[in-house]
């Protein structure tokens, strides 16, 4: 069990930098994040888009802004579960809390800060039947383990950079990789597009182009799939996995279930510390909602400033919290 | 300034007519979202997420076409279709008169 005063569900900006607006207070931080990396949306969407509203910063690219939130959060020593969903939330009976991820990691923490943007990033589904039955049984939405595939039959399914990435890579680790696409082309990244059209014609990925997902087959596990093209002719693969690649979409997921009071996909919160209606339970950034709510980063970092002095009181119940500047006081590590 | 009108159907096949300015710089994601539709537009309109996907069920020849970067997001969702478009990339003007446009994605 990892034990945090805050547990910070989401590692995108906000969340990053509610960790030194704690570390001043001498709270420690634990962020959670279903994506494999911390930034949310800045480092999985628009990784090199300028931003031009962070003060001090006239231009800055998405991904700079998280290298240096992580570097200004350094001192504090966060912690990380990344690639993990936070599925369940449990009240202990001294008013803290137990996090169970997807992948049964527990935390412990007095506070929970939810910083999920717009929620977890999903992947998005092809409308198939009997695709939900076949999930983990030969349908999987992600590569994990590469490994999971060695000398297998693989179907991809996309056109975007990672079905191009792991039609390259699973080439060499499969025993056979089929990449099903809609176009004649691709627009992912020009060398890896070539590398694939070279691959196909040496004999080593069969390419399906023009062509869309039709019918799943198989008794228990998945053992074939159709797909159609456009003169609506059908052709039958068989194969042990399908992995459709179709990008990720945000979902707000289990934290629905939590008794927050939600309003269109938001949590409601009162503004003077942003606490939801559950007490030890905060929420800040694109995710709450209250009168006149911008969905900026700088108004996420305003109310992980302000959550904190709530959350003081939670974690340090006996002490007066005593306001100081980083001018004056600095920043001390712990 | 000119009041353009056009249709919206939601998932359930509900149309209205929805009015919008054209002379705010609006694109017709923003409209959507301002009339209380389900559109999430989580990169807030860099045509970066595909979850403001809608099919031009009508007045497609008005909308000029899409660029590279809308294409490349439209073709890599699961569902696509010959007008598909991203609302985010459309501005509101007085071609998109008449014109009729479905919801489209589970997003949204």
């Amino acid at each position: 069990m990892i034990n945090t005063d805050i547990c910070i569900i989401g590692a995108g900006p906000v969340g990053l930098f509610a960790v030194f607006e704690a570390g001043l207070l001498k709270m420690r931080c634990h962020l959670v994040d279903a994506l494999p990396q911390v930034g949310g949306q800045l480092s999985e969407i628009y990784p090199q888009k300028p931003i031009y509203d962070i003060p001090g910063f006239p231009e800055i690219k998405a991904q700079d802004l998280v290298t240096n939130l992580m570097k200004q959060i350094e001192p504090f020593h966060p912690t990380f579960t990344l690639g993990e969903r936070v599925d369940h939330l449990t009240k202990q009976d001294d008013g803290s809390f137990v996090l169970t991820t997807s992948d049964k990691t527990k935390i412990h923490a007095k506070v929970i800060v939810i910083a999920g943007g717009l929620g977890c990033f999903e992947p998005r589904k092809p409308v198939l039947e009997k695709l939900e039955y076949f999930e983990g049984k030969g349908i999987t939405y992600m590569v994990k383990d590469p490994e999971k595939f060695r000398n297998k039959k693989v179907i991809l399914a996309g056109g975007g950079d990672s079905a191009l990435d792991w039609a390259i890579y699973l080439s060499n680790v499969a025993e056979r990789v089929t990449l099903v696409h809609r176009n004649e082309t691709f627009r992912g990244a020009p060398d890896s597009a070539a590398k694939v059209f070279d691959l196909a014609n040496n004999g080593k990925i069969d390419l399906i182009l023009s062509s869309d997902l039709k019918q799943l087959g198989g008794n228990g596990h998945l053992e074939s799939v159709t797909m159609v093209n456009k003169s609506k002719e059908e052709i039958t693969v068989d194969t042990d996995y399908l992995i459709p690649l179709f990008g990720l979409s945000p979902k707000l997921g289990p934290i629905a279930d939590w008794g927050l009071n939600i309003d269109k996909n938001a949590i409601e919160v009162d503004t003077v510390h942003y606490s939801t209606n559950v007490p030890g339970i905060y929420a800040i950034g694109d995710i709450n909602t209250y009168e006149n709510k911008l969905k900026l980063i700088l108004c996420g970092f305003h109310e992980a400033a302000l959550m904190c002095q709530g959350a003081f009181k939670l974690v340090y119940p006996e002490q007066k919290l005593s306001f100081k500047y980083t001018t004056v006081n600095g920043v001390n590590a712990f | 300034m000119t009041i353009v009108k056009f249709e919206v159907e939601d998932h359930d096949g509900n149309r209205q007519e929805v009015e919008a300015p054209d002379d705010m710089g609006l694109s017709l994601m923003e409209v959507l979202k301002a009339s209380e539709y389900p559109v999430l537009a989580t990169c807030g309109g860099m045509a970066l997420c595909a979850t403001c996907h809608v099919e031009v069920l009508e007045g497609k020849d008005g909308l000029g076409d899409a660029t590279d970067v809308e294409l490349d997001q439209l073709e890599n969702l699961p569902e696509f279709f010959e007008s598909s478009r991203l609302a985010c990339q459309i501005r509101i003007s007085e071609q998109l008169e008449g014109a009729v446009f479905k919801l489209r994605g589970e997003d949204n």
